[in-house]
């Protein structure tokens, strides 16, 4: 009998070498106790947590919390159905018209998670035939939509504008075309120059669908996005977002003014075959989708603390993803795994969490010490955070700073996110889509 | 038209700067197994190919391609 599990040993190799340096595994963090956005209790120790995508600190608000409980009594605890059949209740419209205001669109809809939401939107709207083509630095969910459906797949090297344009015009010109592209690339929270992108994709004929999952709330005057603050919002056709970043709970959604979109509904398996999220989770979500359209004080924050990060480390010596703060997430490139997995558990002694991205996940097969901000961390905080990154470091010099080269702006990295090194040309892109341990 | 040939002499040429290792190409020469390309490598390779044929290999294509051989019959069904 062959042991289909053969297949996964080169990785149980590498991960056993890790775990035998001594390390904790940093995959397998418990958090204990969760006193507010910003700290937690682990390994019995009080923690900052900087390695979460509560951006706007919205899993503790009051408000937010409050509709969820109401929602409880009122509903009770979960749907047992499907969004067609049993499984919609009005907290579920609720939200869905919360979005439609939030974005200024005529239609939206609420998928279990994010993920679901590309695997749906991306593999029922594009068919045989028809072309995708997306950036090569694409989350997993994108790519395992891509996977799902029957078109033809074309990447093209990360925020590169002209790489874009080369093959919208290599291809046939009747043929159906959908470019996905994202606002904020959460690995080294880098923002992709949609302007141009979704100029010349509408000018060769292609619909657009941007991933805003790391933008919602802060970028853009009324926190839709990148799109939004790049002036080119009106001329995309899909934006999927996400409630388990910015929202702070749990779901995945597609917003679109398509005169078609809400034959999705029914066509859409993604969305069809899997229960509806439950009443609580869909009233918190629309009152939090609310407030985030007030919330510009906090936004300003954000920013801040994003930028005092971005310096403070930069000063300290680290070398980071961005040659400038971008968004709320700030990369720290660590030399190789074992370097990353010493630092990232030197900080976690320090009560400091931060995300450790390996590939695939990562872009060049980078290792990360991801930093995510929260506007609820305050300015003393990010004081103390930096403090801790200076006594990580110490503890080992040759920690600080990485040897990897990575060139800024456009054509940098290759491949990536929904990427598994694995062997053969082809494997190349491919077997990223069949197989993925680690995607962001 | 390009004869099967001269399209295996150009690829060999866009291939070397790759060839770190100088492998030795011919038709059965895999990218994962003998040149031990990575991901990365690939990528620059397919869009070096892809800019000089004025061609797209999709990724769909590229995943049943795992020769040089392969690659040349791929690269010359796209120019034609
Ligand atoms: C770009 C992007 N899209 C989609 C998702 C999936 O979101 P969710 O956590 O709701 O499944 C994520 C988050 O991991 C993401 O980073």
């Amino acid at each position: 009998m062959t042991d289909l599990f053969s297949k996964f040993d080169p990785l149980i190799q590498q991960r056993e070498a890790l775990l035998a340096t001594g390390v904790t595994d940093p995959f397998s963090l418990v958090m204990e106790k969760v006193l507010s956005p910003t700290v937690a209790i682990c390994n019995g120790k009080e923690t900052i947590l900087l390695g979460t995508y509560n951006y706007m600190g919205m899993t503790f608000d009051d408000d937010v919390i409050a509709a969820g409980k109401q929602a409880y009594d009122d509903f009770g605890a979960g749907t047992t159905g499907s969004r067609v059949l049993n499984g919609t209740f009005d907290p579920h419209r609720d939200v869905e018209t919360a979005l439609r205001e939030f974005y200024d669109m005529d239609h939206a809809m609420v998928f279990s998670t994010g993920y679901q939401a590309n695997l749906g939107i991306i593999s029922t709207i594009a068919g045989k035939g028809d072309y995708i083509i997306l950036d090569i630095d694409s989350h997993a969910s994108i790519y395992d939509g891509c996977k799902m459906g029957d078109a033809e797949i074309v990447a093209f090297r990360h925020n590169d504008i002209e790489a874009l344009e080369k093959r919208l015009k290599r291809l046939p010109p009747e043929a159906g075309k959908l470019v996905v592209l994202e606002g904020v690339y959460s690995m080294l929270g880098d923002v992709a120059p949609l302007k141009e992108m979704v100029r010349i994709s509408k000018e060769n004929g292609a619909m657009v669908l941007v991933d805003e999952a790391h933008s919602m709330g802060f970028i853009g005057e009324h926190g839709r996005g990148v799109a939004e603050e790049q002036g080119c919002i009106d001329d995309v056709d899909f934006i999927i977002g996400t409630f388990s970043k910015s929202v702070g709970t749990v779901g995945g959604f597609c917003v679109s003014n398509h005169p078609k979109f809400e034959i999705l509904r029914l066509v859409c398996r993604p969305y069809v075959f899997t229960a509806a999220l439950p009443p609580s989770v869909m009233a918190s979500s629309a009152t939090s989708v609310r407030k985030l359209m007030h919330g510009s004080n906090k936004r300003a924050h954000l920013w801040e603390n994003s930028k005092t990060l971005h310096k403070g480390l930069r000063d300290l010596g680290f070398t980071l993803g961005t040659e400038t703060p971008q968004s709320a997430i700030i990369a720290v490139i660590m030399p190789d795994l074992e370097k990353g997995a010493m630092m990232w558990e030197a900080l976690l002694a320090e009560g400091l969490y931060v995300n450790l991205a390996r590939p695939p996940a990562t872009p060049a097969g980078m290792t990360l010490l991801r930093c995510s901000l929260c506007a609820e961390h305050s300015a003393e905080q990010v004081q103390d955070i930096l403090g801790r990154f200076e006594r990580a470091g110490e503890s080992d010099r040759d920690h600080l700073t990485a040897p990897f080269t990575h060139n800024f702006g456009t054509s940098t990295s290759a491949a990536t996110s929904g990427h598994l090194r694995c062997h053969g040309l082809i494997s190349i892109c491919v077997p990223a889509w069949r197989f993925i341990f680690h995607a962001r | 038209m390009t004869d099967r040939s001269e399209m295996f002499d150009k690829l060999k040429g866009l291939i070397e700067p790759f060839n770190k290792k100088g492998v030795d190409l011919n038709d059965a020469t895999t990218f994962a197994g003998d040149l031990e390309w990575d991901s990365l490598t690939v990528m620059d390779f397919v869009a070096e190919v892809e800019d000089t044929f004025d061609i797209v290999i999709t990724m769909n294509m590229q995943a049943e391609i795992e020769t040089v051989g392969q690659l040349a019959d791929a690269v010359l069904k796209l120019v034609d």
